[in-house]
C-alpha cells in the first residue's frame, strides 16, 4: 500500500500503527519512508509492503499496489499508476492548499469520482466531532482497515492501543473512537 | 533471536553497537543522520559512553575516527556522499597509514538526489582509496555486515567503506539481531606508518598494494557474493539493493534461465564474473548508482560476453532504480491499469510557517532589489529553499560554505553588492575559513548567518557553533562594527533593512547575524517543557 500526504500531517504514525499489527501477527513487512527535506510543507509517501512471503523490494511496482491510502485528496491522485486494476484510493476529501497552483477542485472530484474504488470522507470533520482534531489519521486508517486484508480490524484496533499506551488511557479512547468512526463509514 | 522494526540506518547503528563500537564521528546529512542519533539515545551506547556527539565537519569526523582506531578503539564514520568530498584527503591517507582498531567509513548515496546537489557514488571512493567496500542488500545485511566489516578492517588492518543508498537507509523491515559485543581495550598504536612523510609514505603506500589480493580473496569467499542460478540464457550481475528488484521481477513475472550473481563486497569477484561470462553471452550489470560496476565488469570480461545496463541503456543512465525499470531491463513491463492522473500540481517543500529564515529573506530581497546587479549567494540547509518561490533570491547553492567565498570571488570579480546567505551549522562546517580569506582580502561582502540555533534540514541536530558565532567573526578579523545581531520577526523587518543597507554601503566585510529558533525545535522544546 501506499500511504501519502503533505509533510507533516501524519502519515508515518498510520504506518507505525500497521507496521505494529502486521508485526504482531508475524507477517514480513518492508517499509520505505521519507526523510529530510520533503517533510517541509512538500509531498510525502510511504511505500508499505506487507506478506506471509518473503519481500525482496522496498518500492512497489507499478500497478502493484492495493490502497493508496491519503491524508489528501490531490496527494492521492500522485500515485495512482502504482495502484492495481482492484485497488482503493481511501482519502481525506480536503484539499490541503499550500501551492498556488493547486488543481480546480470541481474538476479534482470529478477524476476522483470516475474512478472505480475511492472511499472519501472529511476526516477532519469526523475527528473534531468523535474525538479531537489531531486523530484525522486514525479516522482515515478506520476507512482503510477493510482494505487492508492482511490484518483485521481488531488487529488494527489492538496496534493502536499498543502503540498510544505510553500516552495515557485517555490518548488510547479517542484514537479507537476516531478509528472506529472510518471504519463505520464503510 | 530477537527480531526488530528497523530502519536501513538503525540496523547499521545497532550493528555498530553490538559489533563493540567505541565511537561514532558524524556530520548530520541526509540519508545519514539517523545512525548516529540512534547511537545517541541507545541505552547501552549511553551506558558505555561511546561517544556520539555531532562533529563541525565530515572532516573532523574522518580525522578523530583515525584517532581512536590509532588507540585502538573501533570507530565509526558516518556521512551522505558529499561528505566523502568534504573528508576525502583524510579518508584516502587513512588508507596508506592503515589503521589499528577497526574504522569503518559509512557512506549513504542519494541516488535520485531526494535530499542532495548530485548523485556521485562512493563506490568510486573506495575504489580511489583501494580498500574493501561492503554494500548491503537489506537491512538483515546491514545489521550482519558491521561485525563483518569491523573484523575485516582489524584483519587487513585498513578502514572498510560501507556504502548503502537512500532506499535502504530510510526502509524499515525486521532484523534478527544477536548478542552485545565487547569494545576493544585501549591499546596505542606505536607503528611508524601513522607519519605519513614521503620516506615512509612510499614504504605504506606499496604495503598497501600488496594487501590487494587479500582483499580480492575476501571478496572472492564473501558469503555475500553468491551464485544463485536457473540457467544460462542471461547473466545478472546485481549490487546491493539492485539484487532485490532483479529478485522481485523473478518472482513477480516468473522468470526463468536467468543465471544472477549477487554483489555485496569489493573489490570485484573476478573469478566470479569470469565464470558468469563462461556461461552467459551476454551480462546486465544492475547497480544503483553511478556505472561503477558495469564498466569494471566490461574490463574483465572482454570480448567473452557482452555487457549491459546503465551504459548502453537497458536501464536509464541517472537516477535510482526501481522494480519498473529493473523489471523492464530483464524483458518485462510492468503496467499503471488505472492510468496516470490529470489533475496534479507539483508540491515542493517549503519555509515553515513563521520560520525566521522567511522574514531574512523578505528583508534582503527588498534590499537587493534598490540595487542593479546585486547577488545573493546561498548555501546548503533550509534556506536553500530561498530559491524557490515566493522569494526567488538565490543565485547559486554548490556545497558547504561556498555562498561566502563565491561572493568573495565574485566581489574580487568587480560584483556590488555581492551577499552570502549561510545558516549557522553550515557557516561553522565550511564557512569559516572562507570568511578568513575575504578579511584577508578585505573582500567587499555582506554576509549573512541565518542563525536558528540548530542543524534544521536534517530534523534539528545540536550546531556546533550555537552561542560562539559573535566570538568566531571577531576573532577572525572581522570589524566590531559590522558584527551586527538582529531578531528576524516581521516588525522588526524595517530595521533589518536598514541595517543591511548600510553593510552593503560598508566597503569590506560585514556580518550580519539574524537569530531565532527553528520552529520545528521551538515547538519540539516547547512539548517537552509541557511534559515536565
Amino acid at each position: 500500500m501506499i500511504l501519502c500526504g503533505v509533510g507533516g500531517q501524519g502519515i508515518l504514525s498510520i504506518a507505525t500503527i500497521i507496521g505494529e499489527a502486521a508485526t504482531k501477527a508475524g507477517l514480513h513487512l518492508k517499509q520505505a519512508e521519507v526523510h529530510g527535506m520533503s517533510q517541509r510543507g512538500g509531498d510525502v509517501q510511504s511505500n508499505l509492503r506487507l506478506s506471509t512471503d518473503e519481500i525482496y523490494s522496498d518500492l512497489i511496482s507499478k500497478g502493484g499496489a492495493d490502497v493508496i491510502i491519503s491524508m489528501e485528496p490531490m496527494e492521492s491522485l500522485r500515485y495512482l499508476p502504482y495502484l492495481g486494476k482492484d485497488g482503493w484510493i481511501v482519502t481525506s476529501s480536503k484539499p490541503f492548499v499550500n501551492i498556488p497552483n493547486y488543481p480546480d477542485e470541481a474538476a479534482l472530484q470529478a477524476e476522483l469520482k470516475a474512478l472505480p474504488r475511492v472511499s472519501q470522507l472529511d476526516i477532519d470533520a469526523i475527528a473534531k466531532e468523535v474525538a479531537n482534531p489531531k486523530a484525522a489519521n486514525m479516522v482515515l486508517l478506520g476507512m482503510a482497515a477493510p482494505y487492508i486484508e492482511i490484518v483485521s480490524v481488531e488487529q488494527l484496533r489492538e496496534a493502536i492501543r499498543t502503540v498510544f499506551a505510553r500516552k495515557g488511557d485517555a490518548i488510547v479512547e479517542s484514537n479507537l473512537k476516531a478509528f472506529d468512526a472510518g471504519v463505520a463509514h464503510k | 533471536m530477537e527480531k526488530i522494526l528497523l530502519l536501513g540506518d538503525e540496523a547499521i547503528a545497532l550493528g555498530a553497537i553490538h559489533a563493540g563500537l567505541s565511537g561514532v564521528y558524524a556530520y548530520p546529512g541526509t540519508p545519514s543522520t539517523e545512525i548516529t542519533e540512534f547511537i545517541q539515545n541507545n541505552a547501552t551506547a549511553k551506558e558505555r559512553k561511546i561517544h556520539s556527539r555531532w562533529c563541525t565537519n565530515e572532516k573532523t569526523a574522518m580525522e578523530a575516527a583515525l584517532g581512536m582506531s590509532y588507540a585502538g578503539k573501533r570507530a565509526l564514520v558516518c556521512m551522505k556522499h558529499v561528505g566523502m568530498n568534504v573528508c576525502a584527503d583524510a579518508f584516502v591517507n587513512s588508507a596508506v597509514t592503515g589503521v589499528n582498531g577497526g574504522l569503518v567509513v559509512l557512506a549513504a548515496d542519494d541516488p535520485s538526489m531526494h535530499s542532495s546537489q548530485n548523485e556521485q557514488d562512493s563506490r568510486f571512493y573506495g575504489k580511489f582509496a583501494l580498500i574493501p567496500i561492503l554494500e548491503p542488500s537489506n537491512q538483515q545485511e546491514a545489521y550482519d555486515m558491521m561485525k563483518v566489516a569491523f573484523e575485516l578492517s582489524e584483519k587487513l588492518q585498513e578502514p572498510v567503506l560501507l556504502r548503502v543508498v537512500t532506499r535502504l537507509a530510510h526502509s524499515r523491515a525486521a532484523v534478527e539481531v544477536g548478542a552485545q559485543g565487547d569494545e576493544n581495550a585501549f591499546n596505542p598504536s606505536t607503528g611508524r606508518g601513522w607519519v605519513l612523510l614521503p620516506g615512509i609514505a612510499k614504504k605504506q603506500y606499496a604495503a598497501l598494494l600488496e594487501k590487494q589480493p587479500l582483499m580480492l580473496e575476501a571478496a572472492e569467499n564473501s558469503p555475500y557474493n553468491r551464485n544463485e542460478k536457473s540457467g544460462t540464457k542471461l547473466g545478472v550481475v546485481a549490487c546491493g539493493i539492485g539484487y532485490n528488484y532483479v529478485k522481485e521481477a523473478i518472482a513477480n513475472f516468473k522468470i526463468d534461465g536467468i543465471n544472477l550473481l549477487k554483489i555485496s563486497q569489493y573489490p570485484l569477484p573476478e573469478n566470479k564474473i569470469l565464470d558468469l561470462a563462461a556461461e552467459c553471452e551476454e551480462i546486465l550489470v544492475v547497480e544503483d548508482g553511478q556505472p561503477v560496476v558495469e564498466t569494471d565488469v566490461k574490463t574483465i570480461v572482454g570480448d567473452k560476453a557482452t555487457v549491459i545496463g546503465r551504459l548502453t541503456g537497458q536501464l536509464p543512465r541517472t537516477g535510482e532504480l526501481d522494480p519498473d525499470s529493473v523489471s523492464k531491463a530483464l524483458g518485462y513491463e510492468t503496467q499503471s491499469p488505472l492510468g496516470i492522473a490529470k489533475n496534479l500540481a507539483g508540491r515542493p517543500p517549503q519555509l515553515c510557517q513563521g520560520c525566521g529564515h522567511r522574514d531574512v529573506y523578505t528583508a534582503l530581497k527588498e534590499v537587493a532589489a534598490e540595487y542593479e546587479g546585486a547577488r545573493i549567494f546561498g548555501d546548503i540547509g533550509c534556506y536553500t529553499l530561498g530559491a524557490l518561490p515566493p522569494f526567488q533570491a538565490l543565485a547559486s547553492c554548490v556545497d558547504m560554505g561556498a555562498s561566502i567565498t563565491m561572493a568573495k570571488g565574485a566581489a574580487d570579480a568587480g560584483l556590488f553588492p555581492s551577499i552570502a546567505v549561510i545558516g549557522d551549522s553550515t557557516f561553522t562546517h565550511s564557512g569559516m575559513t572562507g570568511l578568513l580569506d575575504a578579511i584577508n582580502d578585505n573582500s567587499n561582502i555582506t554576509v549573512i548567518i541565518s542563525d536558528n540555533l540548530t542543524t534544521a534540514m536534517t530534523g534539528g541536530q545540536d550546531s556546533a557553533g550555537t552561542n560562539k558565532f559573535e566570538a568566531i567573526c571577531l576573532g577572525l578579523g572581522v570589524s566590531p562594527d559590522h558584527v551586527k545581531v538582529v531578531t528576524p520577526t516581521p516588525p522588526n523587518i524595517p530595521e533589518i533593512k536598514r541595517i543591511i543597507k548600510e553593510e552593503i554601503e560598508y566597503n569590506g566585510v560585514s556580518v550580519i547575524i539574524p537569530r531565532r529558533e527553528c520552529m520545528q525545535t521551538l515547538m519540539r522544546h516547547r512539548k517537552q517543557a509541557k511534559k515536565q
